[in-house]
């Protein structure tokens, strides 16, 4: 079945705490090559069925309100993967 | 070169340019300046404002930092103080918190501040922050925070916009607060429609310290050094004092840039040892704490109280985003940031320490004694102020007000609903109230809070006072309690303010501690509306006039206003915190009875004050005057609790406030499950009331005390030479699991517990 895939992130200008410990943790553990780490979130929606424009809609409406947290949050995708299986 | 893109990326409009340009257009209104603040700005610089210069402004200017419209009447708080009552005031008003000396060489230091409009608009993080920046406040006085609490008001309980509210606040109280290891030990959670588009979050922090440990935010010391350390400074909450906190939410402009700010408690914890840890050492001369209007605040503020003079390079500090502008660097809220002032000398062992914490820090400039605040940008002067006109002599408005024409009538308006009369009646009405959203139990928000972390809590809610010991050899300790009535204040502002320090002051007796000090938050609807103004210059008037007259000072705190939303302002909600000290909180007084056989006595006497009350409230009634209040009464009955409680004369003591006895009566036998016999005809007779009146009416200077039966002659004894009315009104029976009002209906405690509990879980669970 389709899932239709939503990725959220924290804004840019907010801060990431959890990133931030990510990112203290990286060169403790022999990690050296990273500057920076913003850690977001994905979600799996799965379809029953086609995607429609609709049903796209549908996820796209439900990221802006209810996957995410407009006011510290930005969604950065939404789209639709098909199972390789 | 670098220095020269970075100059360009944003084209740095300098103090030197700004002279060159007197007609440049600013955007002084979008940054919430009004035009006559504005055109005060070009007279005070001589020129027009950089647009750093602006944002500085801008910010330190608007209510929340310049306490512009309320400052005339804040003055009252000291004012009215006595010589008396600064006895044990080590630090007053003006500093970032109070300090209050407790004995044994012991301080403690206390303040609630509101967080209201950023909990509004990002429940989780507006609490959450709060909570930090109020700890942040009690550390810079050089302070180990030990407890916090916070007095929550939000909208109906059914209004489906509660939810979201009630969930992120108090998730972001717990998160932040139970992350930093700090007790959560009281405050208060009200439901009331007049709050649905301004919940009231305040926060209260209080901490510990050695009386030679006590410092003050200032930059004294030319040549000593300015550093910047804790977190990095980022795009979030720009501008949200100015913003938020000092405008009304109305809903047909487009909403402004998100102002808000997300905390890291983690962080905050190790800037608390950090700063610990800096204060031992004696390596700082001063810390400030970077709140609301960050870097913009903490320069000014710490140049004024001090020498007057600091120079800084505003490249240096450390950025979590690096295309911010200098205006934006200069209003950032980002959280858990520290400014100190350091000797020359004590540089290196400053930066052991903070490698240490693995803190990070940058050295941003140095104290003069200029009497100027000099920032500069790569090299190039942007800001040039004196720092007492951004810090201490912003506008101060002498705001109209009036008596609102329409209170007259509200106060003309006594309650004439219906009085349950028959034991059937009346059984129902208990049970209405102890399930009602104001009275029913708070444990299912008081629960996701850490109440015994540090292992110093004695009195958790739901006691009448927070307490947690100071000194652990002695016991030495403090109790606190936060009240507001904003139906009472709606009432009468003068009289609601009283009865709501009355009330704080009782519970921290109650709990066997000698009220001290006092905190406040204000907070009301816009000063720009003349009959909010008027509830505001009566509350403080009335507040001040309470202070006095049970002599325990105003300390600090903080006015919250523009709580409005279209039209229609919140209740005037002066919340008041009352800090109080016990020599041992070993003899602390419970809430709830315990052993069976002891006597319960009320004290006090009981008139028909139904007005204001939760039983109207729950009628749908609002109108009349507030509950009468008398101070000497409060006085003695204060002492009458504290000296039982030291004496070992008394084993269980509850305060009769909303609900009255009835109220007092349930809780004090669901607290450890344990019931009574209770006869009220003689009560009934002596005050010739009904039995409702009794059980109902919310007359103050009251309070139900369980005594063991040995003890119970000293304690008439002791009442009687203090000439303090007390009946005896029935027994513990630990057999009973019931609450049996002789003579008119039996509850069985298993019942009331249900509908006690029942409420918060049934609508947000």
């Amino acid at each position: 079945m389709p899932r239709i895939v939503v990725d959220v992130m924290p804004k840019p200008e907010i801060l990431d705490p959890q990133g931030k410990a990510i990112a203290g943790a990286l060169p403790r553990l022999g990690f050296t090559g990273f500057a920076e780490v913003r850690q977001g979130k994905r979600f799996e929606l799965t379809v029953e069925g086609d995607v429609t424009e609709e049903i796209l809609d549908q996820a796209r409406n439900a990221a802006a309100t209810l996957l995410s947290n407009p006011v510290i949050e930005d969604v950065t995708r939404v789209e639709v993967i098909e199972d390789a299986q | 070169m670098t220095t020269e893109t970075t100059s360009k990326k944003f084209n740095i409009d300098t103090v030197e340019h700004a002279e060159q340009t007197p007609e440049q257009p600013l955007p002084w209104a979008e940054l919430g300046l009004k035009e006559n603040e504005y055109q005060r700005v070009v007279e005070i610089l001589g020129r027009r404002p950089t647009a750093a210069e602006l944002a500085m402004y801008s910010v330190m200017w608007s209510e929340h930092c310049s306490y512009k419209s309320s400052k005339v009447h804040l003055r009252q708080f000291g004012d009215k103080v006595t010589e008396a009552m600064k006895e044990h005031l080590l630090v007053g008003i003006g500093e970032n918190a109070g300090v209050v000396d407790i004995g044994d060489g012991w301080a403690v230091t206390f303040k609630v501040e509101s967080h209201n409009h950023p909990s509004f608009v990002e429940p989780y993080q507006g609490a959450a922050t709060g909570v930090g920046g109020i700890v942040r406040d009690i550390i810079s006085m050089g302070a180990r925070p030990v407890a916090v609490m916070d007095p929550l008001r939000f909208g109906a309980i059914d209004h489906p916009d509660t939810a979201r509210l009630v969930h992120g606040i108090v998730s972001g109280i717990g998160g932040y607060g139970n992350s930093l290891g700090l007790p959560n030990i009281g405050g208060e959670v009200v439901f009331d429609s007049v709050y649905q588009g301004n919940p009231l979050v305040n926060a209260l922090a209080v901490g510990v310290l050695r009386h030679e440990d006590i410092r003050l935010a200032n930059a004294s010391g030319v040549g000593n050094r300015v550093v910047l350390f804790g977190a990095r400074t980022g795009g979030d909450g720009i501008g949200g004092a100015s913003v938020l906190a000092s405008e009304s939410f109305d809903s047909s402009k487009p909403s402004k840039r998100p102002a808000v700010q997300v905390g890291d408690p983690f962080a905050e914890k190790v800037l608390i040892e950090c700063c610990l840890e800096l204060f031992k050492a004696s390596v700082v001369e001063g810390i400030q704490d970077l709140g609301a209007a960050g870097i913009s605040c903490a320069t000014s503020e710490l140049a004024s109280n001090g020498d007057g003079g600091m120079h800084v390079e505003l490249t240096d500090v450390l950025l979590r985003d690096p295309s911010l502008t200098p205006g934006e660097i200069l209003m950032s809220e980002s959280q858990e940031r520290m400014m100190a002032v350091v000797t020359p000398e004590n540089a290196a062992a400053f930066e052991a320490i903070m490698d240490k914490w693995n803190v990070e820090y940058s050295w941003l400039g140095e104290v003069t004694d200029t009497g100027r605040l000099i920032i500069e940008w790569d090299g190039e002067k942007i800001v040039d102020v004196d720092p007492r006109t951004v810090a201490h002599e912003g506008p101060v408005y002498e705001r109209p007000y009036s008596r609102p024409e329409w209170l007259d009538g509200v106060q003309a308006d006594s309650f004439k609903g219906d009085r349950p009369a028959d034991g059937e009646q009346l059984k129902a009405a208990a049970l209405e109230l102890m399930s009602s959203p104001n009275m029913c139990s708070k444990d299912w928000i008081t629960n996701q809070y850490d109440r015994y972390v540090q292992g110093n809590t004695a009195l958790a809610m739901p006691d009448d006072a927070g307490v947690v010991r100071v000194d652990e050899e002695t016991g030495l300790g403090v109790a606190l309690s936060t009240d507001a009535n904003g139906r009472y204040s709606y009432l009468n502002p003068y009289d609601g303010a009283r009865l709501a320090l009355a009330e704080a002051y009782r519970n921290v007796a109650t709990s066997g501690a000698k009220p001290m000090a006092v905190t406040d938050c204000l907070n009301f609807g816009s000063p720009e509306d003349p009959e909010v103004m008027w509830q505001f210059a009566e509350s403080v008037r009335g507040l001040a006039d309470a202070c006095q007259e049970l002599g325990v000072p105003v300390t600090g705190g903080n006015v919250s206003l523009y709580n409005q939303t279209g039209g229609v302002a919140i209740h005037p909600t002066p919340v008041v915190g009352v800090l109080g000290v016990f020599d041992d909180v070993a003899r602390r007084t419970p809430s709830g009875w315990r052993e069976d056989g002891q006597a319960i006595y009320l004290l006090g006497t009981t008139q028909n004050e139904l007005d204001g009350s939760e039983w109207a409230n729950l009628r749908g009634h609002l109108g009349g005057q507030p509950p009468a209040l008398d101070l000497d009464a409060e006085k003695t009955l204060a002492a009458i609790l504290v000296n039982s409680s030291r004496d070992g004369m008394i084993d269980a003591a509850h305060d009769l406030s909303e609900g009255g006895l009835i109220a007092a009566l349930s809780e004090a036998a669901l607290r450890f499950g344990v019931g009574a016999r209770i006869a009220i005809d003689e009560l009934c007779e002596r005050d010739g009331l009904d039995a409702f009146t009794v059980l109902f009416s919310e007359s103050q200077a009251r309070a139900v005390v369980a005594v063991p039966r040995s003890e119970e002659v000293r304690f008439n004894d002791m009442c009687t030479a203090r000439n303090f009315p007390r009946i005896r009104i029935g027994v513990v029976d630990a057999e009973s699991e019931s609450l049996d009002v002789q003579g008119h209906f039996t509850l069985p405690l298993a019942e009331l517990k249900e509908a006690h509990e029942a409420t918060l879980p049934k609508h947000f669970a």
